[in-house]
């Protein structure tokens, strides 16, 4: 294709893997899965793809490379499962680091591309099939491989401990009954109507997340709870990575938590992936068709608490403000307009992004790339240049990110392009312009 | 209810007919604020964490404050034989308060507050500057491990494990990581054999034995019984049980069959299913069910292989056995309703919450706690014999299956009553 070489990124997740690798004992895992991982599904999207390339427009990737046809979604499966399917899974080990990069680092599986196929077909999901196969060679991007490691022994994404966990949920508390009073994070309350629960970033690094919903559950009075237990954590990085086993692990330790609590449904914390996993992902790895108990993002339970007068909004965040629409919740779930209902209520100066809604772009750090690691943070800053000239092109101040990990891509972009905005969760907004009566004056 | 708690039951007051045994709205005058209620399994107690100052908490039973008071103070429970325990700090130390008398090591961080199932043993996983471990009613592990993640007691009490990692691990080092540095520590003391995870954790009934969930490498999973594994792997497996009264173990293992039951990592039931998890033995110790998907997104029960003729499309919580282990029955929800399904039959009403159901000493009769709205109700065969209460716990029968003890917080005074079964069923 006369295409100048990609830069060489060493990563010991792949690097060292690949050395016990051999065509053999590629073949047997490539068929394996072939066999009795995939079926019609994966037969029709190969065999429907007409190769008219329809799909490249749509990927930030692509566009942000100078639309080198590499970055392309149908370049990405060429690249990947065209060879390994046309090889019967023949191929030498420094192939499967290329499937690796591609796949692991170079594809957020934000399906915005399937939206723009005329077929529909899921490009996220075959190369979802090529993260399967490489994780069952063991050739995992070291840190989204460490993140993975985390979820099998902690059931959460940051090795934090048992203690950690429920001793940084009693510091919240102390921090939210400083300003609102009686304010609380109940452990393990039988029968509550919300259980909450958390990706782990926020106990790690982003503990204030948590002490803000222990507020805003006091002052709109809802019946809540937390687990002192595993299971609070909602993320789960070994669906991305592609090891199913860990998965289903972490999702049943999730759901069980809030079965085991009798509560009536699970409140998710502002994260995008977290809710794919939780809701789809999962559940279906598990046996359930749904989540056994009814289960809903941030941004749906906000916008009941706003809709319905439990939080009062006294003045407008006036700040020109715009929005990271997560894909795994507005693309795969249409809370877009929940989303915007709930910003329009809270914010005074709202710029938004062009294209938007399900049309967004991806912020480049979901679908696990971001816990990829610093190895690949540059080319991961590159593939979302189209990002960075959307979000200057609105004159905002700061982007609403109800995503962990559109938050941390997000933050990377703005210092990455020099944006000189700032990004807030929605929770943080909500902090600056809800009422708390006197009589909750701490 | 267990055979234990039957047991234990046999000595409490059966005769009483009511006991106003406090008004819960005196406490909220009393303190500043009134955590959630916990009563003991007898009823005659009723407890919360309540505020006693500014910055001071302590215990409140049936009206009553103790004399400590702590900066912080939680995961307050009775155990099965009455006893109330509740952790808690003053001064950065933890302990455990058993009735208001601490335990005598203090540490940095207690938690996982857990019992051994006669009710003997209270245990608690710490943390001290030496490391992370156990405490069993105050005697403390003598090896501390780099991290500890579960505590688990055998049925007499006299064995304690907890799955514990035995060397540091830095960020992001996979390599050390895929060597296996999980083991299982049994009264302290871990097993030679290390592994990528060691989960879950069940005891022999003699308590001499130890099996565990543990994965080998990403994709294998198996059985480890006393460190040693079956010969046979899965791609995953679930926790393990031992058949009463033998070293025999069995577990869920997926292979690329399905879900199945394994016995010493032999398949026992030959069908395989979409799930099998939560596999009790009866009483009898013989007989053997599990929740089972048998088609993707439906649930049920299976009984020695055999799935019950109802399905449930939401979940099914775990099977409860009669006493007799001639009867089944669980708490299920089918589309957003809970109820209880026994033997294969649902009851006719669907609820916003069922806890899990007990039979009667005889097998005939199942009773359940029910909540509709935020009222709580006793279900007594299907239908809703008592209530609403605000708050209520399970109902219990009597040994002689003659009577109910219910506890329930009714116009914010809390209640332990005996109610006529016979009296009850004519509602
Ligand atoms: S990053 Fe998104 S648009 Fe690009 S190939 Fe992957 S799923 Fe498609
Ligand atoms: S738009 Fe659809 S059919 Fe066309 S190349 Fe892309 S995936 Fe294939």
């Amino acid at each position: 294709m006369g295409l100048a070489p990609l830069p060489l990124v060493n990563d010991a997740g792949m690097d060292l893997p690949i050395q016990e690798l051999t065509p053999e004992r590629i073949a047997v895992v490539f068929n394996r899965i072939m066999n009795t991982e995939t079926a019609a599904r994966f037969k029709v999207y190969m065999n429907t793809c007409v190769h008219c390339g329809l799909c490249s427009d749509a990927c930030h990737w692509f566009l942000s490379n100078d639309r080198d046809p590499r970055f392309s979604p149908v370049g990405k499966v060429k690249q990947t499962l065209w060879t390994l399917v046309q090889k019967k899974g023949r191929v030498q080990p420094e192939f499967i680091k290329e499937c690796s990069r591609i796949a692991q680092t170079e594809c957020n599986v934000c399906r915005r591309c399937s939206m723009y196929c005329p077929f529909g077909i899921d490009i996220a999901y075959l190369l979802l099939t090529v993260r399967r196969i490489c994780s069952e060679l063991g050739v995992v991007p070291q840190f989204l491989q460490d993140t993975v490691n985390s979820h099998a022994v902690t059931l959460n994404q940051m090795w934090v401990k048992q203690d950690e966990w429920i001793d940084t949920l009693q510091w919240q508390e102390d921090d939210a009954r400083a300003e609102v009073r009686n304010a609380r994070i109940p452990l393990d309350k039988e029968g509550a109507d919300v259980f909450y629960s958390v990706i782990a970033p926020e106990p790690k690094i982003l503990a204030q997340l948590i002490g803000n919903i222990a507020q805003i559950m006091a002052v709109a009075k809802v019946d809540w709870t937390m687990p002192s237990f595993d299971g609070w954590d909602n993320s789960n990085m070994a669906m991305y990575s592609g090891d199913f086993e860990t998965m289903g692990r972490v999702e049943r330790s999730h759901h069980d938590a809030a079965l085991r609590l009798k509560s009536r449904r699970i409140v998710m914390g502002e994260c995008g992936h977290a809710f794919r996993g939780a809701v789809y992902d999962g559940p279906k790895w598990l046996g359930w068709r749904e989540p056994p108990i009814p289960l809903i993002h941030a941004v749906d339970f906000y916008h009941e608490l706003i809709t319905t007068g439990r939080l009062k909004i006294i003045k407008k965040f006036s700040t020109p403000v715009t929005v990271q629409e997560p894909c795994n919740i507005i693309r795969g779930r249409g809370l877009g307009v929940k989303l915007r209902e709930i910003i329009d209520a809270t914010c005074s100066d709202f710029r938004p992004p062009e294209p938007d809604f399900e049309h967004n772009y991806c912020c480049g750090a979901g679908g696990g790339v971001i816990n990829c690691g610093p190895n690949w943070k540059a080319s991961r800053v590159k593939g979302n240049s189209v990002k960075a000239e959307q979000l200057a092109a609105t004159g905002a101040h700061i982007v609403i990110t109800p995503c962990h990990n559109c938050h941390s891509g997000i933050e990377d972009i703005i210092s990455g392009y020099k944006l000189g905005m700032h990004v807030k969760f929605f929770s943080e907004i909500l902090m600056e312009v809800i009422e708390i009566p006197d009589e909750l004056q701490a | 209810m267990n055979e234990i708690i039957s047991n234990l039951a046999k000595s409490w007051d059966w005769d009483t007919p009511s006991k106003n045994l406090s008004d819960i709205s005196q406490w909220s005058s009393n303190f500043s604020e009134v955590q959630e209620l916990v009563t003991s399994m007898d009823g005659e107690r009723i407890a919360s964490v309540v505020r006693a100052g500014d910055e001071s908490f302590t215990v409140c039973v049936n009206g009553e404050p103790w004399s400590n008071t702590f900066e912080k103070a939680w995961s307050l429970k009775f155990s099965p034989a009455g006893v109330l325990f509740v952790i808690a700090m003053n001064e950065d130390e933890w302990s455990v308060f058993e009735e208001d008398e601490p335990w005598n090591d203090t540490f940095e961080y207690v938690w996982n507050l857990n019992f051994s199932p006669n009710g003997k043993i209270a245990g608690v996983n710490v943390r001290s500057a030496e490391g992370y471990g156990a405490s069993l009613n105050g005697e403390t592990w003598e090896h501390k491990f780099v991290q500890v993640r579960s505590m688990h007691i055998s049925n007499d009490g006299r064995n304690s494990a907890g799955s514990v990692q035995m060397e540091p691990l830095s960020e992001g080092d996979i390599v050390t990581f895929k060597k296996g540095i999980w083991g299982l520590a049994v009264n302290g003391h871990p097993w030679e054999q290390r592994f990528l995870n060691v989960w879950g954790c069940a005891f022999s009934g003699d308590g001499t034995r130890v099996a565990a969930e543990v994965r080998l490498k990403s994709g294998s999973q198996t059985i480890a019984v006393d460190g040693i594994c079956w010969n046979e792997q899965f791609k995953a497996v679930w926790e393990p049980v031992f058949i009463p009264g033998t070293h025999e173990v069995i577990a869920p293992g997926l292979s690329s069959k399905g879900w199945q039951l394994h016995i010493n990592g032999s398949p026992l039931w030959n069908q395989p299913f979409n799930q099998v998890w939560r596999q009790k033995f009866g009483p009898d110790g013989k007989r053997l069910a599990a929740v089972v998907s048998p088609d993707f997104g439906r649930w049920s029960i299976a009984v020695d292989g055999t799935v019950w003729k109802s399905t449930f499309s939401d979940v099914v919580i775990e099977p409860i056995f009669s006493f007799d282990s001639k009867h089944v029955a669980a708490a299920v929800k089918n589309n957003n309703r809970w109820t209880i399904a026994v033997d294969g039959v649902a009851w006719n009403q669907g609820f916003d919450m069922a806890w899990n159901p007990y039979f009667s000493p005889d097998g005939n009769m199942v009773v359940a706690r029910i909540a509709l709205g935020k009222n709580y109700f006793v279900a007594l065969d299907g239908k809703l014999v008592l209530g609403p209460f605000e708050e209520m716990w399970d109902p219990i029968f009597s040994p002689d299956g003659e009577s109910l003890l219910v506890k329930c917080v009714d116009d914010s005074r809390y209640f332990r009553k005996i109610l006529p079964v016979k009296e009850l069923l004519k509602k």
